[in-house]
């Protein structure tokens, strides 16, 4: 196994993006922090900068503001690292689908500027923690 | 964005800084470590809820609305739903008044425990916002065995509710009732009587009662500002009027004031739950409604953040010909504008999450000065100075 | 002030309305011409006085039509003053920011997407839309030219 994938694996650092989520698949992903969920258990940990992040947590079906943004954070994280679409927003725009100002979903946006990027989808609408956490997990068994 | 006189730094605040359901881009105007200015820029989040909102039938949008904000899921749909009841003359039955009254304060509670979690992280006391949020919980776990989700409850239907409270759960329910009473109450204790947070919240941000007014802020912003409006008390929905309240309101202004504000609102919260589950009647949750007649209809509920405001109008079709929604914070946080200006740097991260923008804006902080570029601050700087200044309180108290 | 008292107040504007309308208890329409609107909302604010809520500008039939949204919290009353802009291929109106600072994004929005003009507003750069969105394009208008 290549070795930056085998690191990337052991304990991965997270930022969180918004990208015009309605704060639900957000407050979710701060539940794992706290302690009925405790996410810190297994390593990773929320960061406040793209800079230190081995994976972006990306939520909402990316408006046409927050495109720029996006891919502005993606081009900042270290690779490899792992892009999650957290919730049905992230995955597929979901109920906005048919919004002016929606240019998303997230992997469209991603896959613009790296065709390769890795790209991970936890659907709901929110996903509970749980499904966060086992999204994460099996992702990053997977690798 | 506004041309800023040159040699002036300029801290821009965002725009990255999730959870919050405008994600903003504030700048602020720094003289030293005061703020002289603030300006700001939304549309990051602007997803075009009212353009897809007429493309929608009426029975539909119930469910887009409650994606407008997550936090208030209740909120938003519950004022859809009376616009458009105002319109077709719906008699509720009153086991549905009492059920939208259950769902939305459970909703209060979370959300009210939630800002101040948040707002202890701003402040450097983690301890605080480990512990809302753990207490937070058995709130969610009411609301997934009422609704079926602990978020986006999608609860409410033009003419009632579409899940119903079922009679097994009602003991459950009080006993937990209890528990979490308890746990609240232990909780503002520690945090009223805490020196440490006196220190940081007390005088910080006012927004006086002549701003308040001008600004036209509604919620805990206005009542911690001494105007005690509550739409759940003026004019009230669902079955408020059949219980025994109060509206909470202290004059002060300053951020402590609204911290005190939403903790007893919790209080009284708990007090409604337990009333309504008390007093709940039999009968069915929902009525049927045919048809939509021309017409127009306001609809207004008091959401953990303030007054949501939406106003319906229909031509007899199946859609609506114009739906407008409007957020409590969208008048909120135009008052920064007015508790700001003048306050230091490490009092602004907890001065913008006073008003209840969740995580508001620290997430990606940067101060910048104007005449070179050279970022000097991060958020993680500000943050520690938000943090350094507790402890320093701390030392001295 | 009661609810017959909040309705003789309102009287006292009445020659700048076209009409006024009742149709469910405590909510009460007003109707006026654009070019009376700043001065009804002026005393609305300041006379009456009335807490604002928010504008609705909507794309009628042949003309635009703004509500303004006000709130009486005494006897939980909603009063909506509507404002007809006849003029559809150049909407104007006067801008009620200068007076009433909580009005200021609500009309920066209707800019963005409407396309109404607002006179003298203190501060019309774009709020709602995305700075690559381009000009001349209104999202909530019933035609939307692309």
């Amino acid at each position: 196994m290549d070795w930056r994938i085998w690191s990337l694996k052991k304990s991965p650092w997270v930022f969180h993006v918004n990208t015009g989520a309605c704060n639900n698949c957000d407050i979710e992903v701060v539940d794992c922090l706290t302690p009925r969920f405790d996410i810190e258990r297994f390593g990773m940990k929320l960061v406040g900068s793209p800079r230190h992040a081995d994976a972006l947590l990306v939520t909402g079906g990316v408006t046409a503001q927050a495109a720029h943004r996006l891919r502005e954070v993606y081009r900042q994280t270290p690779k490899p690292c792992v892009v999650f679409a957290i919730g049905a927003c992230a995955c597929d725009k979901g109920i906005f689908t048919t919004g002016y100002h929606m240019v998303g979903p997230v992997d469209k946006i991603i896959r613009e500027i790296d065709p390769d990027a890795i790209i991970v989808y936890v659907p709901g609408c929110p996903p509970k923690p749980e499904a966060i956490i086992s999204g994460a997990i099996k992702a990053l068994s997977a690798l | 964005m506004k041309t800023v006189k040159i040699n002036q730094p300029v801290i821009p605040v965002g725009p990255l800084h999730p959870l919050q359901e405008e994600m903003e881009c504030f700048r602020l105007t720094v003289d030293g470590e005061t703020v002289t200015d603030i300006d700001m820029r939304i549309s990051y989040n602007h997803r075009g809820i009212e353009g897809i909102s007429q493309s929608l039938q009426f029975d539909q949008v119930p469910l887009l609305v409650s994606r407008i904000c997550g936090i208030c899921s209740a909120s938003h749909p519950l004022a859809y739903v009376q616009a458009v009841e105002e319109i077709a003359d719906v008699k509720l039955p009153d086991r549905a008044r009492y059920v939208r009254t259950i769902v939305a304060e459970l909703e209060r509670i979370h959300s009210h425990v939630l800002w101040l979690g948040l707002a202890g992280h701003f402040i450097g006391y983690d301890t605080v916002f480990m512990w809302a949020w753990k207490y937070r919980e058995p709130v969610l776990d009411m609301l997934e065995a009422i609704t079926g989700n602990r978020n986006n409850y999608g609860n409410l239907l033009i003419g009632g509710c579409r899940e119903d409270i079922s009679d097994d759960l009602i003991p459950k329910m009080l006993t937990d009732l209890d528990e979490i009473e308890k746990k609240m109450d232990m909780l503002i204790k520690a945090v009223t009587d805490d020196p440490v947070i006196h220190a940081r919240l007390k005088g910080v941000g006012v927004l006086t009662k002549e701003d308040a007014v001008r600004f036209a802020v509604t919620g805990p912003t206005a009542r911690g500002s001494g105007v005690d409006i509550d739409v759940r008390h003026d004019d009230a929905y669902a079955a408020y009027d059949e219980l025994d309240w109060s509206v909470c309101a202290v004059p002060e202004g300053d951020v402590f004031a609204k911290a005190v504000v939403r903790l007893l609102e919790v209080l009284e919260a708990i007090k409604i739950i337990r009333q309504a589950v008390k007093k709940l009647p039999k009968g069915p949750v929902k009525t049927n409604v045919k048809d939509i007649p021309p017409g127009e209809g306001t609809g207004r509920a008091e959401a953990p953040r303030g007054e949501t405001f939406h106003y319906v109008r229909s031509d007899g079709g199946n859609r609506p010909v114009r739906h407008k929604a409007r957020a409590p914070s969208y008048v909120n946080v135009p008052s920064f504008k007015a508790s700001c200006i003048g306050q230091k740097l490490a009092d602004v991260t907890i001065t913008l999450a006073a008003v209840d923008p969740c995580y508001s804006c620290t997430e990606r902080l940067a101060v910048v000065d104007k005449r070179t570029d050279e970022v000097l601050y991060d958020y993680n700087m500000l943050l520690k100075l938000s943090r350094e200044k507790t402890e320093e309180i701390r030392r001295h108290a | 002030m009661n609810s017959e008292e909040l309705r003789n107040k309102l009287s006292e504007v009445k020659d700048k309305l076209i009409k006024t309308e009742e149709p469910v208890n405590n909510r009460i329409y007003l109707y006026c011409e654009s070019e009376s609107s700043y001065s009804v909302n002026k005393f609305l604010f300041e006379e009456v006085p009335l807490r604002f809520v928010i504008a609705t500008g909507i794309d009628g039939d042949g003309c635009f039509e703004i509500l303004y949204h006000y709130s009486y919290d005494q006897t939980g009353c909603v009063v909506n003053l509507k404002a007809f802009i006849r003029d559809y291929d150049n909407p104007q109106i006067e801008s009620i920011a200068p007076f009433l600072p909580a009005a200021e994004w609500i009309e920066r929005e209707m800019h963005d997407l409407l396309g109404i003009e607002f006179k003298n507003h203190p501060d019309m750069r774009r709020l709602i839309l995305s700075d690559d969105w381009p000009e001349g394009v209104y999202p909530l208008r019933k035609k939307v030219t692309k």
